[in-house]
């Protein structure tokens, strides 16, 4: 199954207030079990491997297994999320390794400055001036035809 | 009897939905909102941080004009969005997206998106309006500056989460709110508000997919657009457009990754299993379609029809050369430290393309053996989807912004008071949800959901009063809505398999029917994206009892209850579409479908097909609205 849950690994998130990838998935397929504090994805056939609760899961429990009907068995792609960046370690079915690291963001996560320190030009609703412009467009104003 | 308990929210303006265009609507509606004092209600059927066709990430922008820096004009992004989409498009509309989109861009980054740059700082481009960008977090960051702005507001800024909008409430012509429950807890929702911005996504698994096993999940856009938009402006009666307009993607086979950087950055060519470049071997095709057979690029559409071509005469597999595009730009480095350092580079963006947005693809490469520099990997076109904000255009008719009119726009009905609300007076749209304004893609889409956002609360203003919204619909609408979850309780016992029972349907069993009339009847993947009239008419036939059957849905739970009212939407999706389909008789997009009895284009079809529903006689009204140009 697409995203699958290692029971071994799953805490059902007991120490957290909310079970994290049931959190997060935006399909709405991962939930926890209440009666094993395990959670699991009820819905494979219909998880577009996105990855988030791989990503969200504090214990790693979480991991993708390529869907059976296409993707033939032993490749791996795990990734290790940071607050700036990401690394991916890709295995392949034939035991060849690779790792790769990407950037994720550039500014400290919760500090995202809704106007990016640009004032508004106007305060006309009638204005297609939207908040931040014509500062934030790089221009005097809006562009015209 | 499943008693859910009732939650009222009046609000200003209400924006339903929490992806790219919602994210972009909630930011900039927190900024007016502030001024004049009004309250802002967001509504997410998932978590805003991973919500949306962006869930996943991206790596690139698809939509960057770069005004400022003065090569690229409005005139040029408007002629290049019409000839893409065969001469249908609302030119008003694509250049008010465009004249602001850069602005939206330039927030991104700001807000702590990564956009590669060169050595002289300067964005880079993968194609002339694309930018790379590291998109892992793309969602996440966008999410976090609405969110901040909407914290802003204090109490008069709520977002609410896993609550999932089904349908809109109206006061006679004008939009009062919407309804819909918690996918958490028994609790129905009846928000009240002065102004909607309907912002859902899309449409996917409206037709049977190419992989029906676990890779049911693997569609291109994500599984979780069921077409929400589409059903509210329907059901609301507004008027819609460009229905017929399905986008079918050609990607790399099954995992469904991104081309974009392999035909725009690395230059690769795709051949057949003959070796031959259908992008060559067809070429003579092109001069069928009209001026837009001589454009550059070639319309998507097109592109798509001179591989499908190929198929249909046997000559697949298409592979996509990564081998030979990543060895040419390496050979081209003299050095051999150099070129060895180049080939790392090139491998490391290659992957990246796919980590940062489509995963699945990576895990197939790896499963396969495949090392792009070495081996290549198959393209095909995948099944059919509704994405207004890519190279489909289904979605609500919406008015143009004022300024932007001309004497000929004005004529042909294009304005009528505030932009991009729809012909429902204060029910505004966004992304996906708006029609006839292709190539928005993920940036055009947010700076759409700002530009709505803007003019909804204009509308607030100068129509400063709460719409009145009848408590007995609303408890009828609960009790529909609702109703699938008694439905199983009631006929359970009739059956030892929950699934198989005289009484009802469940909702993934729903769903196949739809999606396998869709595909016979619909120009779907099995029909090779053909139909004709008496096919189209099957099709209508067949949905007729699916609508019928849609009272005698079934849900064990809340999650099934969301699959439940998604799988209607889809339905009114799949409607909308083959009623244009018919109404359109001609062929004018061959890479997306053909019809058999009209396989050419007609000059008398350089028209809008346009529908719209009327809920309380419950019929359809097909409308042809003229294209004007503004340039």
């Amino acid at each position: 199954m697409p995203s699958f849950v290692i029971p071994e690994k799953c805490d059902g998130c007991k120490a957290l207030d909310k079970t994290a990838c049931q959190h997060i998935c935006p399909n709405d397929l991962m939930v926890l079990n209440k009666e094993i504090m395990k959670a699991f994805n009820r819905e494979p056939e219909m998880c577009w491997e996105c990855y988030n609760c791989v990503k969200i899961c504090p214990t790693q429990a979480v991991e993708v297994r390529g869907y059976a009907d296409f993707v033939p068995l032993g490749a791996n792609v795990v990734p290790l999320r940071s607050s700036d960046s990401i690394m991916w370690t890709v295995k392949f079915r034939n035991g060849q390794l690779k790792r790769f690291k990407f950037p994720i963001r550039t500014t400290e996560e919760g500090k995202a400055v809704p106007d990016g320190g640009w004032k508004t030009g106007t305060d006309d609703l009638k204005s297609p001036l939207l908040f931040t412009e014509p500062d934030s467009l790089g221009m005097s104003g809006v562009a015209k035809l | 009897m499943a008693n859910f308990q009732t939650v009222e929210v009046t609000t200003d303006l209400l924006i339903l939905g929490g992806g790219m265009a919602a994210c972009g609507a909630a930011v900039e509606a927190a900024y007016w909102a502030k001024k004049h004092g009004l309250k802002v209600v967001v509504v997410d059927k998932a978590a805003m941080d991973r919500s949306g066709a962006v869930a996943m990430g991206l790596s690139a922008i698809n939509q960057y004009v770069g005004l400022k820096d003065g090569e690229n004009t409005l005139k040029d992004y408007i002629n290049y969005v019409r000839n893409d989409l065969m001469g249908i498009t609302r030119e008003d509309l694509v250049a008010n997206i465009a004249r602001h989109v850069d602005s939206t861009v330039h927030l991104f980054e700001k807000w702590g998106l990564p956009i590669w740059k060169d050595e002289a700082g300067k964005y880079v481009h993968e194609g002339r309006w694309q930018l790379m960008i590291n998109g892992e977090s793309y969602k996440v960051v966008v999410a976090e500056a609405a969110k901040n702005h909407m914290s802003s507001l204090g109490d008069k800024g709520q977002i609410f989460e896993r609550v999932f909008v089904v349908a809109p409430l109206l006061d006679g012509d004008r939009v009062a709110g919407a309804v819909g429950f918690s996918v958490r807890e028994e609790k129905f929702y009846v928000f009240k508000a002065k102004a909607v911005l309907a912002a859902m996504g899309g449409a996917v698994h409206v037709f049977k997919p190419r992989s029906t096993g676990e890779g049911l999940g693997r569609a291109w856009y994500p599984p979780w657009n069921s077409g929400s938009s589409a059903y509210f402006t329907i059901r609301a009666g507004a008027e819609m457009t460009c229905q017929e307009v399905r986008f079918i993607p050609v990607r790399f086979k099954d995992g469904y990754g991104p081309v974009g950087a392999w035909f725009l950055l690395f230059k690769s060519r795709a051949t057949n299993a003959m070796g031959e470049d259908y992008m060559q071997t067809r070429k003579p095709e092109l001069e069928k379609w009209g001026p837009y057979g001589k454009v550059k690029p070639v319309p998507a559409n097109l592109r798509n029809w001179l591989g499908m071509m190929d198929i249909l005469d046997g000559k697949g597999p298409i592979y996509m050369r990564t081998e030979e595009a990543i060895q040419k730009i390496a050979s081209a480095v003299v050095d051999e430290k150099e070129r060895k350092k180049k080939l790392k580079e090139l491998e490391s963006e290659a992957w990246e393309d796919f980590l940062d947005m489509t995963i699945s693809q990576a895990i197939l490469w790896a499963s396969t053996n495949v090392e792009p520099e070495v081996k290549s990997s198959e393209i095909a076109a995948s099944e059919p989807y509704f994405i207004g904000s890519h190279s489909g255009a289904s979605g609500a008719w919406v008015s143009g912004p004022e300024d932007l009119q001309t004497e000929a726009t004005k004529k042909a009905g294009y304005f009528w008071g505030y932009g991009h609300m729809s012909t429902v007076k204060g029910l505004f749209c966004a992304g996906d949800a708006t029609g006839a304004s292709s190539h928005k893609f993920s940036s055009g889409s947010h700076a759409e959901g700002r530009i709505a956002a803007k003019e909804a609360i204009r509308f607030i203003v100068e129509n400063n009063t709460q719409p009145k919204v009848d408590n007995a619909e609303a408890q009828k609408l609960q009790s529909e809505i609702t109703k699938p979850l008694d439905t199983f309780q009631e006929n359970k016992g009739k059956s030892s398999d929950p699934n198989i029972n005289p009484e009802f349907i469940k909702p993934k069993m729903f769903m196949f029917r739809l999606q396998k009339i869709m595909d016979e009847y619909a120009g779907g993947v099995s029909a090779q994206f053909c139909t004709n009239k008496v096919g189209l008419e099957r099709a209508l036939e067949l949905l007729a009892y699916l609508k019928e059957d849609s009272t005698k849905l079934a849900a064990e739970d809340l999650h099934e209850l969301m699959r439940c009212w998604e799988n209607v939407q889809r339905m009114w999706q799949a409607e909308a579409h083959v009623r244009t389909i018919l109404f359109r008789e001609e062929t004018r997009w061959p890479g997306y479908y053909r019809r058999a009895d009209f396989p050419e284009m007609k000059q008398e079809w350089l028209a809008f097909a346009n529908c719209k529903y009327d809920p309380k006689a419950d019929k359809w009204e097909m409308l042809k609205r003229p294209v004007v140009s503004i340039v």
